[in-house]
């Protein structure tokens, strides 16, 4: 019988930044996947579209979260092929996985990730916007902005700080675009190369990579070593 | 006194493969249930979609096996498959007895055999699949007799290019003008 088995992880994709915004929910993350220290994969798509209402991003072991992509995608072809009109919302979406990953801790076998669950659907108050999280070890809530790994300690505070109900789409990747740089400048495992994906009532998009400004332009970096006694 | 969408007899299998049932409806779910996981076992340990033959296949055997044991009652229903795989649209039958063959064009229930006759007059090499849903409604209407038979509702399902290759329903104004 599997007991105590707790792994570590392996290969680990970096934070993921969510928000609501006016239209729906956006979602962002680096396309990086690190193999311990090293920053082996450069090219990894950690947000994937669930079913026609939602946007799963995922942090930690990657393997792992394919292997939830893979749960996803019998669940939604189960939920197509009723075929009666109705089809899996974010919210029920959420639910599942809070139910896969703690399950999975129970066992001492966790899913070594933290995912985003973001989407929107039309309920009874018209089209509701939903935007939540799970981790590894289940504990579960839903946010008008999410952040997982770095983004916990660096993107949050920005996000508490400055996001608004009514955000239009380039303000909402603006203020995203702020959280990714500064996770870009002070957290070591991420990469300059990003993909933001969005969700609305008409569907969802991702959009392709592309890289962030920089700024390495401070005095202090010109002659690093002018200050330094030596070493011996 | 139907209620429209009540009674189903086009079932997806996978993304790419349907169902149609004729006979006793709950020993077709009976089929279709087992379809479908076959399917999804399929995709799961060899990464790919199954293709229909051999989806064809395992419903003929498990079709069989039920006419194999004194025990077990054959089904009471046979079921046409239709599939979009690697070697292009395929459609098969199978029949309570287990017996399977694919077909340009096949027929079951009750008026099948007139069914049959139309469906042979078609130039079916030709016909493209939106040409091919109405004259298959136009062959239902006209195998069903209106003294005898109980009022229907008429249910089309289509794999093709234009579906994207996806099993679906036709899409409702596709449906109303074959009506």
């Amino acid at each position: 019988m599997p007991y105590y088995i707790i792994r570590n992880p392996y290969v680990t994709g970096n934070s993921v930044i969510a928000m609501k915004y006016k239209d729906g929910v956006i979602m962002a993350c680096d396309t990086g996947a690190s193999y311990g220290s090293t920053l082996r994969y450069k090219s990894v798509e950690r947000i994937k579209e669930v079913g026609k209402h939602s946007l799963i991003g995922g942090s930690g072991e990657f393997s792992d979260f394919q292997e939830i992509l893979r749960y996803l995608d019998e669940l939604t072809l189960n939920d197509h092929m009723w075929d009666d009109g109705n089809s899996l919302g974010p919210k029920e979406i959420h639910a599942y996985l809070t139910r896969v990953m703690y399950n999975r801790r129970n066992k001492f076998d966790p899913l070594w990730n933290s995912l985003v669950l973001g989407g929107v659907k039309k309920g009874p108050k018209g089209d509701e916007k939903y935007l939540g999280m799970v981790n590894m070890i289940g504990t579960h809530f839903e946010e008008n902005h999410i952040a997982t790994g770095f983004g916990n300690h660096m993107a949050i505070p920005i996000l508490r700080g400055e996001w608004r109900e009514d955000m239009t789409f380039e303000e909402a990747v603006k203020l995203i675009e702020k959280c990714l740089l500064v996770l870009l400048y002070r957290d070591r495992s991420s990469i300059n190369k990003f993909q933001i994906a969005k969700i609305t009532t008409e569907g969802s998009t991702i959009y392709p990579p592309y890289a962030l400004k920089t700024n390495w332009g401070f005095a202090a970096f010109e002659n690093p070593s002018k200050g330094a006694v030596g070493t011996w | 006194m139907i209620l429209a969408g009540s009674n189903r007899r086009l079932h997806s299998v996978h993304r790419n493969s349907g169902l149609a049932v004729a006979g006793l409806a709950a020993d077709g779910r009976q089929i279709v249930s087992r379809a479908k996981s076959e399917a999804a076992n399929y995709e799961k340990v060899y990464g790919e979609p199954m293709p229909v033959k051999e989806l064809a296949d395992r419903v003929a055997s498990y079709v069989h096996l039920c006419t194999l044991y004194w025990w077990l009652r054959p089904f009471g229903c046979g079921v046409i498959l239709g599939g979009y795989d690697r070697d292009g649209p395929q459609l098969y039958m199978i029949e309570p007895s287990g017996l399977s063959y694919k077909y340009f064009g096949a027929a079951l229930g009750k008026g099948r055999q007139a069914a049959k006759t139309e469906i042979e007059k078609l130039k079916l090499s030709e016909l493209t699949c939106r040409e091919g849903i109405v004259e298959v409604a136009k062959i239902i209407y006209g195998v069903h007799d209106e003294a005898k038979d109980k009022s229907f509702e008429l249910e089309l399902s289509w794999v093709c290019e234009e579906s994207n290759r996806q099993h679906e329903k036709v899409p409702s104004d596709l449906l109303e003008q074959a009506k």
